[in-house]
């Protein structure tokens, strides 16, 4: 079905692309300030790209008018990436020659928006990422590269501080022997030693096995309060299926990996009880998560998903610096390098989903982890704590 | 209590998690080892029948259950019936495989019909994918939830009462297979060909039709562990059957390829090194090997037994069938 709707998706983008150009036309008075999505649009992820795109525009469309009493038109590039870093290096190559763009906003995957980062930088265009969580999206240091969410090393940090406030002082440790898995096991296991607490086992899985009995056994006879999961959620829901059909009554706990639906599916009735650490967050419960949810469906049809809200944000992020750029030069069209400073230097921007405060490499230190708990089996679980991260930064 | 006394205690434990996968080996195994011992044949597409039959079985039970039926019918019969059918499915695409795929080149040299049957495992992958894919919107599935009891069998022994249900029926269609085998006209025919073909043809045993039997219960057989695995772990996609089907056909190479009583042991046997392996191989090695080295243990240990006994552990030095 996805993959069906892509030519339309395409067209659509088409449209958008030449309405612009048309409306650039009509109104060559004003300096044109262009500002690039980059998603998957089409292809199996194109479900969160295009809500992402959605947030990016409702946004921009937001700002419009504001940037037209400035003496710029502010005009909407999105771009499909295809969740493909070759689709994504090839659309960052065109957006460094189109002089018009001033920053973009993306990626969705942190594989695509690594290499095509790569090329912003050498074309001195700034971008915002609302949800790219690798570490090494920022600790490259490019001065191009920001993002308003948080890092993969501050889930393990965060989902420590967790276990040990519900009084849990003694974990079993689990991981699939991934880069992701084991290395947010592994920032776990060193937070919950610094906080005192006692990791009785660390072992490894195969992904993609279905018997996990050896592990189980050893979690039983180790007496572990707790399981931390560094994994996805295809074993993570298998673990928790079979944890509870051996009897073995250990409060279990992993990272954004385990964040799907399929969870439920897979685990059933045994999932009540378990938690998870996700960087993004529901914002629809907060007043202006409401307004904005509410905006969100008038335009588009349908609900906010995931991190459309983030995709808002970091539009806003991205505006407010060009429009202090702006300022800084005297009300004329910014260059791309004084974007770059600007994004870089913002501090303080109060948001949707979360507020903004960039450090030099461009991490949010004001970003949340947050830790959601189900209570019953049904998918979203609910949102129990938010964390900051801004302790778990190490630069 | 250092670690292994802690792992001691779980001995009991373990043995039953590593016979339930033991037993679910071995079925798959016999599969292997039987159209080996007949046309000398490595059926590299039986791990994707094991598949076939998880996903027919694991449909059988979600059509139950969104029927309503499932909640009120007992959970055995529900598995008998889902097992059945698997069989039913498997024996019947076996069959067909064989006939469509093995048949055609049976005089062609050993290695076409290898060729041959890797295609048939990958075609049968992607084809239960995209069906699984334009019916559910999703490529894997995740079986009802049969049993919940526990049962405590020991002090330090409590186990699922499904894992009892599954070494049951393997155990169950085992003596089955043997029975048939040593006693039945048919079996008798299926030992006559396997020890050599023509001759067996001279004698009036209609060859063709021995061959498709042996891949009608080799098949179902197959379906019927497809079934009992996806119960017991709960989730199986288009691929489960790869890695299973290679530790499968290692274990009837291990037993002996081409013995039915060594494709049992050498499952049984592969899933006790592997579960017991998981547990025990970070204590031993003082952590530097943890459980994710099981498969290496494994297959280290087989291969140490095949260097002394190259034709396993049932395998006879000399002869070449059964």
């Amino acid at each position: 079905m996805k993959r069906a709707l892509s030519p339309l998706v395409s067209l659509l983008v088409a449209i958008t692309l030449l309405a612009g150009g048309v409306s650039a036309v009509a109104q060559t008075a004003l300096p044109v300030i262009k500002i690039a999505s980059v998603t998957p649009l089409s292809g199996s992820q194109a479900a969160m790209g295009e809500t992402i795109k959605d947030g990016i525009e409702l946004a921009l469309n937001e700002r419009v008018e504001e940037f037209k009493a400035l003496g710029f038109d502010l005009q909407f590039a999105p771009q499909d990436d295809q969740a493909d870093p070759k689709v994504g290096v090839s659309i960052a190559q065109r957006l460094i020659e189109d002089k018009d763009i001033l920053a973009i906003v993306g990626h969705w995957n942190s594989g695509v928006a690594i290499p095509s980062s790569e090329v912003y930088n050498q074309g001195n265009l700034a971008m915002v990422s609302p949800a790219n969580t690798a570490v090494a999206v920022t600790d490259r240091a490019l001065p191009v590269v920001n993002r308003i969410c948080a890092r993969d090393d501050a889930q393990g940090p965060a989902g420590a501080d967790y276990l040990f406030s519900l009084g849990l002082t003694s974990v079993f440790i689990l991981q699939d022997k991934t880069a992701y898995g084991q290395g947010v096991a592994d920032e776990f296991q060193k937070r919950y030693i610094a906080l005192g607490g006692q990791v009785l086992g660390y072992e490894g899985i195969t992904a993609g096995e279905a018997d996990y009995s050896a592990v189980e056994e050893m979690i039983r006879a180790s007496g572990a309060q707790a399981v931390y999961f560094g994994g996805i959620y295809p074993e993570g829901a298998l673990l928790i299926k079979q944890l509870k059909e051996k009897g073995i009554e250990v409060t279990f706990l992993g990272p954004d990996g385990m964040d799907s639906a399929e969870l439920v599916n897979i685990a059933g009735e045994a999932v009540v009880g378990t938690y998870y650490t996700s960087t993004a967050a529901d914002v629809s419960g907060t007043e202006k998560g409401a307004a904005f949810a509410a905006a969100f469906k008038a335009r588009f049809g349908h609900n906010p998903e995931g991190y459309a809200a983030y995709g808002y944000d970091a539009l806003n992020v991205t505006l407010d610096a060009i429009k202090r750029a702006i300022d800084a030069n005297g009300g004329a069209l910014p260059t791309r390098e004084q974007v770059v400073t600007a994004v870089r230097a913002t501090s303080g921007y109060e948001g949707l989903a979360t507020n903004v405060t960039f450090n030099e490499i461009g991490d949010n230190t004001e970003a949340t982890v947050y830790v959601l708990g189900f209570s019953e089996a049904a998918y979203p679980p609910a949102v129990i704590k938010a964390i900051p991260v801004a302790e778990y930064l190490k630069k | 209590m250092n670690q292994l006394q802690v792992l001691v205690k779980i001995i009991p434990q373990l043995l039953s998690d590593g016979l339930a996968l033991g037993f679910v080996y071995a079925i798959v195994a016999l599969g292997y080892t039987m159209v080996y011992g007949i046309l000398e044949f490595i059926n590299f597409a039986h791990s994707e029948l094991f598949m076939f039959g998880a996903f027919v079985g694991t449909e059988v039970l979600l059509l139950l259950k969104s029927a309503g039926i499932l909640a009120d019918m007992s959970p055995t019969v529900a598995l008998l019936l889902s097992m059945l059918v698997a069989m039913i499915f498997s024996g019947a695409l076996g069959v067909t495989v064989d006939r469509v795929a093995y048949r055609p080149v049976r005089s062609a040299p050993k290695l076409v019909p290898f060729i041959s049957a890797i295609g048939v495992s990958f075609i049968l992958q992607d084809l239960v994918r995209m069906v699984e894919e334009a019916k559910n919107g999703k490529f894997y599935l995740n079986a009802p939830t049969l049993f919940t009891n526990r049962i405590t069998l020991a002090p330090n022994m409590v186990v699922p009462e499904k894992t009892l249900y599954i070494v049951g029926l393997c155990l169950l269609m085992m003596v089955a297979l043997t029975l048939f085998v040593s006693k039945n006209k048919w079996g008798k025919a299926m030992r006559a060909v396997a020890q050599d073909r023509e001759t067996a043809r001279l004698m009036g045993i209609n060859v063709d039709k021995v061959i498709a039997l042996t891949f009608l219960i080799g098949a179902a057989l197959g379906g019927a562990a497809g079934t009992l695995f996806s119960v017991q772990y709960g989730s199986i996609s288009p691929y489960s059957g790869f890695v299973l089907g290679m530790k499968a056909f290692t274990a009837a190479v291990f037993g002996g390829i081409g013995k039915i009583p060594g494709a049992m042991l050498g499952g049984i046997l592969l899933g006790l090194i592997e579960v017991f392996g998981a547990s025990f191989l970070g204590a031993l090695t003082g952590g530097v090997f943890g459980s994710e080295y099981k498969d290496v243990l494994a297959f280290a240990i087989l291969i140490l037994i095949l260097i002394f006994k190259p034709s396993g552990l049932l395998g006879k030095p000399v002869g070449e069938k059964v």
